[in-house]
C-alpha cells in the first residue's frame, strides 16, 4: 500500500516536472502566452469603454486571464497523449507501473502551475495596463473557488485526454471546436447573466449547460468576489457556486479514472496505444 | 521455476473487422495476421534474439509481452504473469528500448529525462542519480547529461534511451533494433553494455530484435528466426548454422540478371536470395544447395542470360545462409 502510494507519488511529480520546470526554459512564453493574450483583453476593454461602460473592463481582464487555463486544458491536457504517442513517450507511460491517475494527475498539476505563472503575469498587466482596482473581500471564500475551479476544471481535462486517447489528428479539431464556444458560453469576455437578461429562460438554460465547464462558474463567483460592486450581475452566490465546483471536481475525477481504464483496454485491443513503427 | 517468458499459440491479427468507436465512414483495415500462434520459451539469464525481416512480427510480439497490446488469441507470461489478465506485477519487472526512439522531452536536460522516466517506477531520487552516473560512466556520455535532449545527436539519443532502459535494473528488457541506424562506434558501445551486463547481472533476460545477422551471431544464446508471424526455426547460434552445415553456400556476383525465377527449377537448389549491389549494376546472389551438383547448372544459366560472373565463392554457413534457408529471401 504504501510502496504504491510513493510509487505513483513520484510517477506524478516526474510527470509534473517537464511541465513546471521545462517549460520555463522557453521563455517565447512571456510574449505567446502573456503578451498576445493582453491583446485580446485590450480589444473587449476598448469596445466596454467606448460604450460607456467601463464597469466591465475589470470582468474582461479576470476572464482573459483565466482563458490561459481553458487553452491550456485544450492543447496540453485533452490532446497530450496525441502527441505523446507521436513523440513515443505514450507507449512507455503505458507500459510503466504506475496508475494511469499519476499520469493524469501528474500532467494536470504540471499545467495547472505552469498555466498559473502565466495567468498570474497576464492578470498584474492587465490591473496595471487597465487601472483596475480588486477588492478582496474574502480571500479565503476566493481562493477556495479559485483552487476547486481548477481541480473540476482540469479533472474534466483529465477526462478529455482519455478520451482523445485513441484519436490522431481528429484531437486537433475537436480542440479547435471546443475553443470559441466555451468562450461564447463560459461568458470569458462579458458577465455570464447577460445569457438571461438577454435571452430569458432559454438564457438560463445556456448558462446552466455551460456550467458543465467548471470556469463558467468559477470565474462568475470570482468576479462576484473580487468586483463586490457588480455582484447583481453574478448568476448564483458564490457559496452555490463552490458547492457545485465541490461536486463537479470529484466526479470528473471518477470519470476520468473510469474512461481512461476502458479507453486504454480499447486501445491495446485494437493496437492504437502506439504507432505502427514503434 | 517458471520461464521469464512463455506464449503458447500466441496470435495476433490486425484488422478485418470494424472496431467499436469506429467512423462509419471509415473503411475496415485489411485483416493482416501479425502473430500466428507462436511458442516460445525463454529462461531467466538468457540473451534471447528474433530476428526477422520488417513485417515479421517482431515488434507486434514485443508490444504484446510489454502489455502495451493484447493477443487476438493464445497466451502470453512474462515472470510468470499473463500479460492480458495481470499486466501490473510485469510493469514492475520489465522496461525497453527502441531503436531510433524519440523520447522524452527536448527541453529537459539527458539527466532529468532519465530521471523523469525512473520516476514512473517509483525509485528515489537518491538511487537513480547513483545509478544514472554509474550508466552514463558505461555509455561515455558523462559530458552530455547536462545537455538539453533536443541537442543531443542520434547515436547520444540512443544511449539516452539505453540509461532510461537499464535504470529501472528491470528483471526482463526488450530491446527492439536498438543499434538501428547508429554508427559504428556507438553501435559497438551499446552491443558491449548488454553483453555485459546479462553476464553481469545473473537471471536477468533480454529479448533483442534485430536485423543484424552479425549482432545476433555475437550477442544471442538463442535465436527464433521470425516471418509473417511463424517462428520458422529457434536454436543457438551454432545450432541454426547446423540446420544447413551439410548444405554448400555459394554467392556469385555477376551482371544484374534478367530472370532469376529460373534458379528454383534447377535441381539441388534449395533456396536463394538476390541483393543488388548498392555501386555499379552488379548484383550478388546466394545459394544454398543440397550439393556441388547445381553449380554446373547455374553457371551455365548466368552464361546463357549473357551476364558476366564476377566472382563466385563457396562458404561456411552463417546465420545470413540459415535466414535465407529458411525464409527464401535475405533480410534487406
Amino acid at each position: 500500500m504504501r510502496v504504491n502510494l510513493l510509487l505513483n507519488l513520484r510517477a506524478l511529480v516526474g510527470r509534473a516536472y517537464p511541465r513546471i520546470i521545462g517549460a520555463q526554459r522557453e521563455p517565447s512564453w512571456i510574449f505567446f502566452e502573456t503578451l498576445l493574450p493582453l491583446l485580446t483583453i485590450a480589444a473587449y476593454v476598448y469596445i466596454y469603454e467606448y460604450l460607456g461602460v467601463p464597469q466591465f473592463v475589470g470582468f474582461v481582464v479576470l476572464g482573459g486571464t483565466m482563458v490561459a487555463f481553458w487553452m491550456n486544458i485544450l492543447w496540453s491536457m485533452a490532446a497530450q497523449f496525441y502527441w505523446e504517442k507521436q513523440i513515443g513517450n505514450l507507449q512507455l507511460y503505458m507500459m510503466a507501473p504506475m496508475s494511469r491517475m499519476a499520469l493524469l494527475g501528474g500532467m494536470a498539476v504540471g499545467g495547472a502551475v505552469m498555466t498559473s505563472t502565466r495567468a498570474v503575469a497576464t492578470l498584474v498587466l492587465g490591473v496595471l495596463i487597465f487601472r483596475i482596482t480588486l477588492v478582496v473581500l474574502d480571500p479565503l471564500l476566493l481562493l477556495a473557488i479559485f483552487l476547486t475551479t481548477l481541480a473540476a476544471l482540469y479533472g474534466l481535462g483529465m477526462i478529455f485526454a482519455s478520451v482523445y486517447l485513441l484519436y490522431g489528428r481528429e484531437a486537433w479539431h475537436a480542440s479547435n471546436l471546443l475553443q470559441e464556444p466555451v468562450f461564447l458560453v463560459s461568458g470569458f469576455y462579458f458577465p455570464l447573466k447577460t445569457f438571461v437578461t438577454r435571452l430569458g429562460a432559454g438564457g438560463l438554460w445556456v448558462a446552466a449547460g455551460a456550467s458543465i465547464i467548471p470556469m463558467t462558474l468559477g470565474l462568475d463567483a470570482m468576479r462576484q468576489l473580487l468586483f463586490p460592486e457588480l455582484l447583481a450581475y453574478g448568476l448564483l452566490r458564490p457559496d452555490i457556486e463552490l458547492l457545485i465546483l465541490l461536486i463537479l471536481a470529484p466526479v470528473f475525477i471518477y470519470l476520468a479514472r473510469i474512461s481512461l481504464a476502458y479507453l486504454e483496454r480499447l486501445g491495446k485491443e485494437q493496437g492504437r496505444l502506439t504507432l505502427r513503427h514503434q | 521455476m517458471e520461464a521469464a517468458i512463455a506464449t503458447r499459440n500466441l496470435t495476433r491479427v490486425f484488422g478485418g473487422k470494424r472496431r467499436r468507436l469506429q467512423r462509419k465512414r471509415e473503411p475496415s483495415e485489411k485483416r493482416v495476421v501479425a502473430l500466428d500462434s507462436v511458442n516460445l520459451e525463454i529462461p531467466h539469464g538468457e540473451l534471447f534474439g528474433l530476428l526477422g525481416p520488417n513485417g515479421a512480427g517482431k515488434t507486434t510480439l514485443i508490444k504484446i509481452l510489454a502489455t502495451l497490446l493484447l493477443p487476438t488469441s493464445g497466451e502470453a507470461y512474462v515472470a510468470g504473469y499473463d500479460v492480458a489478465k495481470d499486466p501490473f506485477p510485469i510493469r514492475k519487472r520489465i522496461n525497453m528500448v527502441t531503436g531510433g526512439e524519440t523520447s522524452g522531452y527536448g527541453l529537459l536536460t539527458t539527466r532529468e529525462n532519465v530521471w523523469m522516466f525512473s520516476q514512473f517506477y517509483g525509485m528515489p531520487s537518491r538511487q537513480v542519480k547513483k545509478v544514472i552516473d554509474l550508466l552514463a560512466e558505461e555509455f561515455d556520455l558523462q559530458e552530455r547529461m547536462d545537455a538539453k535532449v533536443r541537442t543531443l545527436s542520434t547515436g547520444e539519443r540512443q544511449k539516452m534511451n539505453m540509461i532510461r532502459g537499464f535504470v529501472t535494473d528491470p528483471e526482463i528488457i526488450f530491446l527492439d533494433e536498438p543499434t538501428l541506424g547508429l554508427d559504428v562506434t556507438a553501435a559497438r558501445s551499446i552491443r558491449g553494455f548488454i553483453k555485459k551486463w546479462i553476464q553481469e547481472q545473473k537471471g536477468r533476460t533480454v529479448l533483442l530484435t534485430t536485423h543484424d545477422m552479425m549482432e545476433a551471431d555475437e550477442l544471442c544464446d538463442r535465436i527464433a528466426i521470425i516471418d509473417r508471424g511463424r517462428i520458422l526455426a529457434c536454436d543457438s547460434p551454432e545450432g541454426l548454422k547446423r540446420l544447413i552445415k551439410k548444405d554448400v553456400t555459394l554467392k556469385i556476383e555477376t551482371d544484374r540478371l534478367k530472370d532469376t525465377s529460373v534458379f528454383r527449377s534447377i535441381p539441388g537448389v534449395r533456396n536463394f536470395a538476390v541483393s543488388e549491389n548498392p555501386k555499379g549494376r552488379s548484383m550478388t546472389t546466394t545459394f544454398i544447395l543440397e550439393d556441388d551438383a547445381p553449380i554446373a547448372d547455374i553457371m551455365s544459366e548466368v552464361l546463357r542470360q549473357g551476364s558476366r560472373v564476377h566472382s563466385l565463392k563457396k562458404t561456411e554457413p552463417t546465420l545470413e545462409e540459415v535466414f535465407i534457408s529458411l525464409v527464401g529471401r535475405g533480410l534487406d
